[in-house]
């Protein structure tokens, strides 16, 4: 694609006219929105429902929503809801049968129509997508549902202008700044957004939005005293020199303020070379095994297949459920448990998310969001597990 | 056609919530009976056939002498037995009485205590009979007790999930308890049954489905602790409808010896 153009200058309002133009683009615009005490994802129709002025302040089990002392409109990180569920929904009906006559008739899920335009994705779940497309898209079988989706979605990137103590996509080399996957990136500065253009589809949306800013302009011009200041407003223009070094400055921000580490020049290797290692056992007696850290994992992607019927057997549906490798029924095989017991599990999703992950999907499966530090009810932390297993290895 | 299986429900010490679970699945009592001969089922019919029974279920706990006799002969009687319900499986709220003393709370309560013969304790029907299959909850969940049915009607091996609330939380949506408001939630311990009605309104899990497997009540007891909550506090959440669950009682037990020597330390 012949990539774009220098960044285009909004003000902050004016966010309102994209998401009116996705929508009258038939997408169900998603982003993030203050609800149960938490940001999380959901419907977004109108500027008012996003997280203005609103923060987030994380520690290991621990995440508080609390007031900023700005405005800004997206002064927070990632919190308890990831982008998958839109993706790969976490109870989806595959297909369904029904008696008949002559036997079953088999009825597919019909074809997905939705289309999602995620508002406010960072860095760090730019490269959950990409891992996720790894695992859905590019195996030997493909999930239909997810290739629907996925091939519709439009995503509107944000550049994180801070950070949590539980981030650490910089060792991970997925963030702060958000370079690939989306279709616009928005920087948020004091005065409003830069917008980058990361596709044709982006550039033809921003073009439609610019248009619409426009028209928006020259309709209150009318009464207004048309100083270059009101112009401002309402247009998107190029960003100036020193909104882009302002930008800049906002982006720094974030990685200055990342102060978690995983050490990853050992890894694939580390973990599957020691299975036998004490630390699983410690570990064990802590963890809950209460698969939080896979939910809200932004990259896991297992999940359990169930028939359900009806009582009559005359109808059955074939139900897919987000599971977790920390759901011991999940390991039943011929009988009973391969993985019985706690530390089994960890020592199961850890090997498979750092190590085994590279063979299989050409990934780390960690792209360092450090959800499943802040949503472990009693803090388990994946970067000090891993240096604890370094620690008591020998080289 | 082979023969229907001979369904039949006895109630030990409970509330009838598990047997009203029966019959308010409306919906599919009538399916269920077309699968099942219900043979003895006093909260439905007081035709009571005698057995042997193809499956007992139980409710209640095990209260007094002439019911742990009563438990042996439903367990001669029945092929499979399985309980129903946090009382059967577990002692229930009224296991509460093993901390006390039995003799006061008589005395106290009863006009004329000299009426009254009970056991000390509460106990669930597994610590008296082999027990087949356990279906947890207060009150169950009517669609696994169906669930359940079918299965044995059909000869299949029942199966209900064992995983603890949170999966429930997360596929629904809700934010944790625990970690965004600070909030000792049962949850991470306690079984899946009831869709994670609670946490879903606002309010931590009460663990009314009994611990999950495995239930790893001593690390969240200490979370709790670091995060502030008093031995005051956790020790209620602990002894409700399951306290005399292991996983719970155990840890209930711990709190409360640690605590009685801190404050030894203390004076």
């Amino acid at each position: 694609m012949s990539v774009p153009l220098s960044p285009r200058f909004f003000a902050k309002s004016q966010l309102q006219l994209l998401i009116d133009e996705l929508r009258h683009r038939s997408y169900s615009v998603v982003g993030p929105t203050v609800d149960q005490e938490a940001i999380v994802y959901g419907d977004i129709q109108s500027i008012e429902q996003l997280p203005r002025g609103w923060t987030d302040e994380q520690s290991p089990g621990l995440y508080r929503l609390k007031r900023r002392d700005d405005d800004a409109w997206f002064g927070f990180v990632v919190g308890p809801h990831s982008w998958k569920k839109y993706l790969f929904p976490p109870k989806t009906t595959l297909l369904s049968a029904e008696k008949i006559e002559s036997g079953w008739q088999f009825i597919p899920r019909s074809a997905d129509k939705t289309k999602f335009a995620l508002l406010g994705v960072r860095a760090c779940e730019l490269a959950a997508m990409r891992i996720q497309d790894q695992v859905f898209l590019n195996g030997p079988y493909q999930d239909p549902l997810y290739r629907e989706r996925r091939k519709q979605l439009f995503v509107i990137a944000v550049n994180c202008t801070q950070a949590a103590s539980t981030c650490f996509c910089t060792s991970m080399k997925t963030g702060p700044r958000c370079e690939k996957g989306y279709d616009l990136a928005l920087t948020e500065i004091d005065s409003g957004f830069l917008c980058e253009v990361g596709s044709e589809r982006g550039k033809e949306v921003l073009d439609a939005f610019v248009s619409l800013a426009r028209r928006a302009s020259e309709g209150s011009s009318v009464d207004s005293n048309s100083t270059v200041d009101n112009v401002s407003t309402y247009e998107a223009y190029d960003a100036t020199p020193e909104q882009l070094k302002s930008a800049d400055y906002a982006r720094q921000q974030a990685v200055d303020q990342i102060t978690k580490h995983m050490e990853t020049s050992d890894l694939p290797g580390l973990l599957l070379s020691n299975l036998d290692h004490p630390r699983w056992k410690e570990v064990g007696e802590r963890c809950l095994s209460c698969t939080n850290c896979t939910m809200v994992c932004p990259t896991c992607f297992c999940s359990s297949v169930t028939e359900v019927r009806d009582l009559n057997m005359d109808r059955v549906e074939r139900e897919r459920t987000w599971d977790s490798c920390f759901n011991p029924d999940f390991s039943y095989l011929g009988g009973s448990l391969v993985r019985n017991d706690t530390a089994s599990r960890y020592r199961q999703w850890l090997t498979h998310k750092l190590d085994g992950w590279h063979a299989q999907f050409g990934t780390s499966g960690c792209v360092g969001c450090g959800r499943c530090i802040t949503w472990c009810p009693v803090g388990i932390d994946i970067t000090e597990e891993v240096a604890a297993i370094r620690e008591g290895t020998s080289p | 056609m082979p023969r229907k299986p001979r369904l039949a429900v006895f109630k030990f010490a409970s509330c009838d919530g598990c047997q009203l679970s029966l019959l308010d699945a409306e919906d599919e009592l009538l399916a269920i009976c077309d699968r099942v001969e219900i043979a003895h089922f006093a909260e439905a019919s007081s035709d009571l056939q005698p057995g042997p029974y193809d499956v007992a279920l139980v409710e209640g706990s095990i209260t007094t002498h002439e019911d742990a006799e009563r438990i042996k002969r439903v367990r001669a009687d029945s092929k499979f037995l399985m309980t129903i319900g946090a009382c059967a499986t577990a002692g229930g709220i009224q296991s509460l009485r093993n901390w006390g003393q039995i003799d006061e709370w008589v005395q106290s309560v009863y006009p004329s205590p000299d009426f009254i013969r009970t056991l000390a304790t509460s106990t669930a029907i597994a610590d008296h009979v082999l027990v087949d299959f356990a279906l947890h909850g207060c009150p169950i969940n009517h669609h696994q007790l169906v669930d359940i049915l079918v299965a044995l009607a059909e000869g299949r091996q029942p199966r209900v999930p064992s995983h603890s609330v949170c999966l429930d939380c997360k596929h629904r949506g809700t934010v944790c308890h625990v970690v965004a408001r600070g909030i000792p939630c049962l949850g991470p311990v306690t079984q899946s049954g009831c869709g994670a009605i609670c946490p879903a309104y606002d309010r931590g899990c009460y663990g009314c489905f009994g611990p999950s497997q495995p239930a790893n009540t001593a690390s969240l007891v200490s979370q709790f602790q670091s995060q502030g909550h008093s031995t005051e506090k956790l020790v209620p959440l602990l002894r409700s409808f399951n306290a005399a669950a292991p996983e719970f009682h155990h840890a209930s037990e711990k709190l409360v010896i640690l605590g009685t020597s801190s404050e030894g330390r203390r004076s």
